[in-house]
């Protein structure tokens, strides 16, 4: 069979040459899937700080598609390391800054003495809403440092089963009183906002360090004066940095991804910190900082002496307000 | 006692999902929760390559650094396990670990989290074990009855190594240099690099 040999010849040489030629071919097309894969340190070494190495999935929860997010560590030390310090400085401190103060300065007196005469000063819804913030934001305040510091502070006195007890029912106050709290910032911003627009007083009250750090002296202000629309400031803009912040933490299945909710709760615990610290100067100043001060926010009267020397242009408006011939009522109206 | 370590060998993984699946069902893991996972790096690109995840157990774990009750604990072979009962479902040990390894049922009428669920190695949790009571929280304790995790023992290509670190690391290097590359050690610079002696 001689021709079918040498077909089978022919056939041979076909397939050589057709391996002589494409060989090449496949060599110019060709990867090497092993030694060109992937690379794990390369990959890490890519990473940009905060980023993280994700892939595909076949599973339907998104977030799995995150492979390695090291950022996570630096979350941790930021945690174990830098808010305790941050906390600690600005709490600690404002505490001791307040003592020395008190130490020092004493009880702000009113210097003419009480006069026996009321002036409203804040109307029944005014302090109803500045208690419902105070009250959430107090107990905010005491569960929120219990997440970041009661591990280390409250747990060993406890014990791990009543601290976690204890822990889960301040996690669901401080998660339901935050809608309380957010209506109150609301409900402030908005009655509060005309009497609080900074002006040109504010900066001869600051320049007379608000008269407060010596007796007998009294820049004058109108219904606020500079450091309570400070205060009024970083109670509006603080609450709403807390607001935005706790917004994405209570919700954490509204898309967020895991560096969206790293760097809220960062956001959301410096603020917080710095937020305790401010609102404890507002609670000494206006308890037992201050002679009379506590009743404008208690029976919302305060005294008539006290309303002259702090706010003597607001007095001014309130009386001619009270005694102008169009007005019929003869009692002072609070200011809105 | 040996320090036990996952590594996933990811020139053999072949995504088959196996191991995913073998762990939903050892420890009838809740609806939405996947304590191991595939993840598929360059899917569709020349030299693509899959790893299997899940809890890495870290040296200095994250996750029991800032858990806010303190309800990690880390066993004698270097397990990382957590208490539910002390768990109060904050999120932070999510914040905070690089293998996004908890994970929450979804409870409440907001969809806020409930008790953490993440890779136990198949160890179990602090209650006494291989009891039901351990079993309804955490899933089977096979560490218990001296067997490794059901993902590494039944990866059909070997890809997924458990057991002694230092023995899954040894095997792998005699892998890389037999066969001449290796895409690396997943995850274990992020896990591990806490501490020289791992």
């Amino acid at each position: 069979m001689p021709s079918s040999l040498s077909n089978l010849r022919a056939l041979g040489a076909a397939i050589i040459l057709l391996f002589a030629f494409a060989y090449p071919a496949a060599a110019q097309l060709s990867f090497r899937p092993t030694a060109e894969a992937v690379q794990e340190d390369q990959l890490l070494n890519a990473l940009q700080r905060g980023d993280k190495i994700t892939g595909r999935i076949t599973i339907p929860d998104t977030r799995a598609s995150s492979l390695i997010q090291p950022a996570g560590r630096d979350w941790r030390d930021f945690q174990r390391s830098r808010l305790p310090i941050i906390g600690g400085v600005a709490i600690i401190g404002m505490v001791a800054l307040l003592a020395i103060f008190l130490m020092v300065r004493g009880r702000i007196r009113v210097d003419h003495g009480f006069s026996g005469a009321k002036i409203l000063r804040f109307a029944g819804f005014e302090r109803f809403i500045h208690w419902l913030t105070a009250s959430c934001f107090i107990v905010l305040a005491l569960s929120g440092l219990n997440i970041s510091f009661g591990r280390i502070l409250i747990l060993p006195l406890f014990g791990p089963e009543v601290f976690a007890t204890m822990s889960v029912y301040a996690k669901f106050a401080h998660n339901y009183l935050a809608f309380p709290f957010m209506l109150g910032l609301v409900i402030m911003f908005l009655i509060w906002i005309k009497d609080n627009i900074p002006g040109k007083l504010d900066l001869e009250w600051i320049k007379q360090g608000g008269g407060i750090l010596s007796a007998g002296k009294h820049p004058p202000a109108k219904r606020f004066n500079a450091g309570q629309k400070g205060i009024f400031w970083i109670v509006i803009i603080g609450g709403a940095l807390m607001s935005v912040s706790g917004w994405f933490l209570i919700f954490p299945y509204l898309a967020a991804t895991v560096t969206v909710l790293q760097f809220w709760t960062v956001i959301h615990a410096v603020i917080a910190m710095l937020f305790i610290a401010a609102m404890l100067a507002h609670i000494y100043i206006g308890s037992i900082g201050m002679e009379g001060a506590f009743d404008a926010m208690g029976t919302g009267e305060v005294d008539l002496n006290w309303a002259k020397e702090h706010h003597s242009l607001w007095v001014e408006e309130e009386q001619a307000k009270a005694h102008g011939p169009s007005d019929s009522t003869p009692r002072a109206v609070p200011a809105e | 006692m040996a320090r036990v370590k996952f590594l996933c060998d990811a020139d053999r993984c072949i995504e088959c999902n196996a191991c995913v699946t073998a762990c939903k069902n050892e420890h009838e893991v809740p609806w939405g929760i996947n304590r191991r996972r595939v993840v598929t790096i360059n899917d569709g690109k020349p030299g693509e390559r899959s790893v299997s995840m899940a809890c890495m157990h870290c040296t200095d774990a994250p996750c029991a650094a800032v858990c806010p009750v303190s309800c990690f604990y880390t066993t004698a072979d270097g397990v990382v396990l957590h208490s539910k009962d002390l768990c109060i479902g904050c999120g932070y040990c999510f914040y905070a670990c690089p293998f996004g390894a908890p994970q929450y049922p979804k409870v409440g009428n907001f969809g806020s989290r409930g008790k953490m669920d993440k890779c136990t190695y198949c160890a179990g949790g602090p209650e006494a074990d291989s009891t039901p009571a351990e079993y309804a929280k955490y899933g089977a304790n096979r560490l218990a009855e001296g067997k490794l995790p059901i993902c590494a023992e039944m990866c059909s290509t070997k890809s997924l190594l458990a057991g002694d670190g230092a023995i899954i690391a040894q095997i792998y290097k005699e892998r890389v240099m037999k066969r001449g590359y290796g895409s690396g050690m997943w995850g274990w610079t992020t896990a591990y690099s806490d501490s020289p002696t791992g």
